[in-house]
């Protein structure tokens, strides 16, 4: 079967972006950056289209990194592979409540 | 090499690639008559706004600028401002600004004229006549110099990043080397990648541009944390969310690539045009649709890139919008709502550059009189101004 694209932007970023349908738990993805592919990763949940992974573990208050600028931090300790978005990703910007 | 594009000559010396006589209401209340002007008359175009009266003066001054600077902006060639007679803002301040620019206006008044269907006779007819008289002129060829661009992306997803709102980047780098002018916003929308815009402007982070990059975003930030709410609940939209985006900072992280690579040379206000100024610049503005697109027209935009990864379909009275479209299997869904497919880059199928190039041919094209497919489709007809205070 052919092997699905996860894009890193910046060698700083600890999340990649898969561009692909059928994403689900266990699914092999290739991680490929500016210089080509460099590893592959088992994604942990369903993932959908445009939607994002994580490259290594991230200890919950960690800064998420994407084009080499952080958009958020963890709100729970995340896998290396698993499903990063709104339910473990807490934006640090625009809040009232902090 | 140079490029040109075919426009329409105003006597103030700039050049639109429209040639629309505007149908202003001062005020929401005189809506009805300009529509019904609008239905009936040919060549005409209406601007359906929903301020001008019971406001704060400072928002009444800025009704009256953003609807003086609309009938001013060069794909305007002539204009009928529709005012009911009681209204807040200086009806009569819209006229003497757009004739100071040499072009044809009319004025009728609602309350005047004896009411509604007095009014629209007296609207149609008087629509009627600028239309006659500027229909017959010529477009002659105009250096991409004349151009300023106006750019905003809408309804994105993870695509618009990294492919829709490079492409753009890279039409907006092409304009700024030709000597055009290029003018994005969205303020709203630099939260989180605020330092990477500010370290862009000229005279670096620490000079007056640069300071006063970062003083506008903590002035929207501060706007929604006065209210005590999280802005989480509103930016990202749910469609943003469904889309892949988990953060505002992720959305203006992705947004601000729209912006290319120049230098910013400054900060516009929301009513403030672009007269004169060359390169890069920033008009502070919010990101929802209406009204930053009725910022950019009041600017003098001769048009607007717009990309979308969602997919958002509507455009502007008097500004054709171009729709790039980043996400592959959004352009193919709304194709009649998207002029452009940014989506190859995602798939790996072409480069930014090589979609840029597709751009910026489509942009001469448009300027030149082409419709964008939202112009064709007739889907322009929401409009509002942005004010800061509230109604009274």
């Amino acid at each position: 079967m052919e092997l699905k694209l996860a894009l890193k932007v910046d060698d700083l970023d600890n999340v990649a972006t898969i561009f692909a349908n059928d994403i689900t738990d266990g699914t092999v993805v290739e991680v490929r950056d500016k210089k080509g592919t460099n590893e592959t990763i088992a994604v942990i949940g369903n993932v959908p289209y445009g939607h994002k992974i994580a490259l290594r573990d991230i200890k919950k208050g960690e800064r998420i990194m994407k084009y080499g600028e952080c958009i958020g931090a963890a709100s729970a300790d995340i896998k290396k592979g698993e499903y990063v978005h709104v339910h473990n990703l807490e934006a640090l910007r625009g809040r009232g409540d902090l | 090499m140079s490029y040109t594009f075919m426009g329409y000559r105003r006597p103030d010396g700039r050049y639109g690639a429209r040639n629309l006589v505007a149908v202003i209401p001062s005020v929401i209340c005189a809506n009805d008559v300009g529509q019904a002007i609008c239905r009936q008359v040919q060549g005409t175009i209406g601007y359906f706004h929903h301020q001008g009266c019971c406001q704060l003066p400072l928002d009444l001054k800025r009704v009256t600028d953003v609807l003086s600077n609309l009938g001013q902006s060069p794909n305007v060639g002539a204009a009928l401002v529709v005012s009911l007679g009681c209204e807040g803002t200086d009806q009569n301040r819209i006229v003497e600004e757009i004739r100071a620019t040499g072009k044809p206006v009319e004025i009728i008044r609602i309350q005047e004229l004896g009411g509604t269907s007095r009014a629209i006779q007296a609207g149609i007819d008087a629509a009627q006549r600028l239309v006659q008289q500027i229909s017959g002129l010529q477009r002659e060829p105009a250096d991409i110099s004349n151009v300023t661009m106006s750019i905003k992306c809408g309804a994105s997803d993870t695509t618009s990043g990294m492919a829709s709102n490079c492409v753009i980047g890279y039409v907006a780098d092409r304009l700024v080397d030709l000597g055009a002018t290029v003018i994005f916003g969205e303020t709203t929308e630099f939260l989180g990648g605020e330092h990477i815009l500010a370290r862009r402007a000229v005279g670096g982070e620490n000079g007056p541009v640069g300071q006063k990059i970062y003083e506008i975003v903590d002035r929207m930030e501060k706007r929604a944390k006065t209210v005590g709410e999280d802005m989480r609940g509103g930016q990202p939209t749910p469609g943003n969310i469904a889309g892949g985006l988990s953060s505002i900072e992720e959305k203006s992280l992705g947004a601000i690539m729209k912006s290319g690579h120049r230098p910013i040379q400054g900060v516009l206000e929301y009513c403030d045009r672009a007269d004169g100024k060359k390169g890069l610049w920033i008009k502070d503005a919010p990101g929802r649709e209406p009204e930053i697109l009725t910022g950019m027209a009041a600017t003098g935009a001769q048009f607007m890139m717009f990309s979308t990864g969602r997919g958002a379909p509507q455009g502007f009275p008097s500004m054709p919008v171009i729709k790039i479209c980043g996400n592959p299997n959004t352009y193919e869904h709304m194709i009649h709502d998207m002029d452009l497919n940014a989506g190859l880059i995602i798939n790996g199928e072409k480069t930014i550059e090589q979609v840029g190039e597709e751009a910026f041919a489509l942009m001469l094209e448009v300027l030149s009189g082409k419709m964008t497919k939202n112009e064709a489709l007739g889907y322009y007809g929401s409009m509002d101004i942005f004010c800061l205070g509230p109604v009274i």
